[in-house]
């Protein structure tokens, strides 16, 4: 059989259609399980082309949506629940571009950048620049400006301090410095002197020891004047470099002492320099002196040769040798004299031929040398003049600074000036208004005062006004008094009046006889109407009586009753007659019940009527013990109850009882009315 | 007095039935004297007619208060 199912397949027909067959054909058969595979295998096969498919498609969208943002995006909009697959499978979205985000973040960064360092400035520009808007009040005020003093008084103090310091000392040392020139000057003048004395003069052993201790004098002065020149060096230096600072420090207060400590400073330079010039010139002298003391005693010491060579046993101090001397010495010594001078001469005749080239050669060492210290002096000239010119400027600035502060001081004053104006017109309206306000309060306190007193008086008067309105009120009370006692007699003369006009009425009432009608009471109750004209009660009671009563005249009870028992076998006789029961026949079988039934002549009748109780034969029974007891009224309530033609028949009695009864109310009321006025008149008092 | 108009009632009532009686009887009598050979039907049938008639006069009378096409009751004072 599957032999058979395969070549069916390769048979090129749908297996579905052959496999289900063949499933249908062995439907019953065990083989069901591959059965159900291979025809489920179409289905299988058509199920995993589909999942491939959609798989498929599901990771070509999300890869593409990788690559591509704008797909992405479009996908999440359009198709629901993929922004939340692919937020899975990819992230959260990448911002939009990616490469102009980074440019933008790179100029945003830098606008940050150079925005924070803007803001920066801003901030602490505008900090400052706010303060002064608003006003700080003045002891904040008063207190900076005094710590600020306060400040500038210790820095002045300090710098004062410190530049004293330091100009003592350099002071000192430059007067130390000074005077060790000023000693190694005049040593060295002293030695110069000495030593063109010593060369004037005889040759001594003193001299020259002189000489020599002048020389060490000499030496000695200078090297003390060298270091008193570095050492003041050092503290004009110093001195120099503490000015500095303090210029550094800018305050006001410091500026005059270290003007002072500068001037002072140059001064000490200048005396310096001269000094030191002076000591040079003085070198200079002095080693020309040298110089030719040398030359001198080089000449001195080539003729004690010479004389030594000529006369070697004439030893040094060849003055003293005079007498003894030979004449051949003498001879030799004169022959060697002579030589000299012919040596001389010829030296001085060359010497005055070459004494202009000497003097040239002289003269351009000279011009050397003074250009040389020309130069020094022109720079040092230079530089103090340059000093000075700066220390000028500097007093200007001083001075011009100072005549800006008074300036700016006569302004303050001024406006210092100005506010007290001020201030003292604001005090003089202040007080006007003070004055107002006080004069406002003081007439309002008067003007209380018055009323006040106003007040009292008026109360005085209100009091004794109603003494005498309580006193004329009592008399005329009084006179009321007895005026309502006559009032009162009249009233009670009119109600005697009323009450004797109702008794009338009632009598007029009791003139009913047997079937005929009382006498009309119109004159009874006119009687009545005109002896109550003040009492609407009454008036409206008399006007109340019913028409008939007052024409006619109403019957009497007895009348009544004796009209109802004849009524009473009529209105048994109708009993069944009505609007619906009224023919002939209804007739003859009423007279017939009325013939056969029988019922209490009288019958007290119950408090409350029910249903069975509306019986006619039972309501006239009612009526009739009613009417024999005397109550109208009841009676005719009850033979109201009749119906039909029995109503009818028994409705002029029913009207005449309701005449009777109304009559005998107002009535009744009219006297009950009387008698409660004239109870009320005649009260005891 | 209302509860006389009763009694006029019956009153004219009776006379009614009686003239109507009466002459429901002649009138048969001379019918059938004349007409009918003396039979006796016409006189049974005249007094017949004359007592219907005044049966009907009578109940009508009698209801005339409960009849509404009456333009005004019938009363009496």
């Amino acid at each position: 059989s599957l032999a058979a199912t395969l070549t069916a397949l390769s048979a090129d027909v749908s297996e579905d259609t052959l496999c289900l067959s063949l499933c249908d054909s062995r439907h019953r058969r065990t083989k069901t399980d591959r059965c159900l595979f291979l025809s489920g295998g179409g289905a299988a096969k058509v199920v995993a082309a589909g999942l491939v498919t959609v798989g498929g498609g599901i990771g070509g969208t999300i890869l593409y949506a990788k690559w591509d943002n704008k797909f992405r995006a479009a996908v999440e909009n359009n198709v629901p629940y993929s922004d939340w697959l692919l937020g899975l499978a990819l992230g959260p979205p990448s911002p939009k571009s990616g490469l102009p985000i980074k440019k933008q973040y790179k100029d945003c960064h830098e606008h940050q950048d150079t925005s924070v360092t803007a803001a920066v400035h801003p901030d602490t520009e505008s900090p400052t620049a706010t303060e002064p808007l608003k006003e700080r009040p003045v002891e904040e005020v008063a207190a900076i400006l005094a710590q600020q003093d306060q400040e500038e008084q210790d820095i002045a103090t300090s710098v004062s301090a410190s530049l004293e310091e330091s100009l003592t000392s350099s002071a000192k040392a430059t007067l130390q410095a000074i005077g060790a020139q000023e000693a190694a000057l005049q040593a060295i003048t002293r030695h110069t002197l000495k030593l063109k004395e010593a060369m004037e003069a005889e040759e001594k052993s003193a001299q020259w020891k002189d000489l020599e201790a002048a020389l060490a004098d000499r030496t000695g002065a200078v090297n003390d004047a060298e270091t008193a020149l570095s050492k003041a060096n050092e503290a004009l230096d110093s001195l120099k470099s503490v000015i500095d600072k303090s210029k550094g420090l800018k305050v006001s207060a410091v500026r005059p002492l270290v003007l002072a400590a500068e001037e002072n400073l140059h001064n000490m330079v200048v005396d310096l320099d001269k000094v030191v010039t002076k000591v040079h010139s003085a070198e200079s002298e002095a080693k020309i002196v040298s110089q030719y003391s040398e030359l001198v005693n080089e000449a001195k010491q080539q003729f004690q040769r010479e004389v030594s060579s000529l006369t070697p046993e004439i030893q040094a101090n060849w003055k003293g040798l005079t007498g003894k001397l030979s004449s051949d010495d003498l001879n030799a010594l004169i022959a060697h004299a002579h030589r000299r001078i012919d040596q001389l001469n010829r030296e001085l005749a060359e010497q005055r031929v070459r004494e202009q080239i000497h003097i040239d050669a002289a003269l351009e060492q000279q011009k050397l040398e003074d250009q040389k210290a020309l130069e020094k002096a022109v720079s040092t000239a230079l530089q103090h003049i340059k000093e000075e010119a700066r220390l000028e400027q500097e007093r200007k600035l001083s001075e011009l600074r100072e005549v800006m502060e008074a300036e700016m001081r006569t302004q303050l004053r001024r406006q210092a000036a100005a506010h007290t104006d001020h201030v003292r017109d604001v005090l003089k309206v202040q007080e006007q208004e003070l004055r107002v306000d006080a004069e406002q309060v003081l007439s309002s306190k008067m003007l209380e005062q018055e009323t006040r007193y106003r007040q009292l008086s008026q109360e005085q008067l209100d009091n004794f006004t109603l003494d005498m309105n309580t006193a004329y009120a009592r008399l005329k009370g009084m006179e009321e008094a007895i005026d309502s006692h006559v009032v009162a007699e009249e009233e009670a003369r009119k109600a005697h009046q009323l009450w004797l006009s109702v008794e009338a009425l009632n009598y007029t009432l009791k003139t009913a006889n047997a079937d005929i009608p009382t006498v009309p009471l119109e004159g009874a109750a006119q009687a009545v109407r005109d002896s109550c004209h003040d009492s609407d009660f009454a008036l409206a009671l008399s006007s109340a009586l019913p028409e008939e009563s007052l024409h006619r005249g109403v019957y009497s009870e007895a009348s009544l009753r004796a009209r109802f028992n004849s009524l009473r076998s009529l209105a048994r006789r109708v009993a069944l007659i009505d609007e619906s029961h009224n023919s002939l026949y209804q007739y003859f079988l009423s007279y017939l019940q009325a013939a056969l039934l029988f019922e209490e002549k009288q019958e007290a009748p119950p408090a409350q009527l029910c249903s069975e109780d509306l019986d006619p034969f039972k309501l006239l029974s009612y009526a009739s013990y009613c009417l024999e007891h005397g109550d109208l009224e009841l009676a005719a309530k009850l033979v109201n109850q009749l119906r039909g033609e029995a109503r009818r028949v028994v409705e002029d009695w029913l009207t005449e009882a309701r005449l009777t009864l109304e009559t005998r109310q107002v009535v009744s009321l009219l006297s009950a009315y009387a008698n409660a006025v004239g109870l009320g008149t005649t009260q005891a008092p | 007095m209302s509860e006389k108009e009763l009694g006029k009632k019956w009153d004219r009532c009776l006379a009614d039935s009686a003239i109507k009686l009466g002459t429901g009887l002649g009138l048969g009598i001379v019918f059938s004297v004349l007409f009918f050979k003396r039979h006796t039907w016409p006189i049974s049938f005249g007094s017949g007619v004359g007592l219907g008639m005044a049966y009907a006069n009578c109940q009508n009378d009698l209801r005339s208060h409960y009849l509404q096409h009456r333009s005004k009751k019938v009363t009496h004072t």
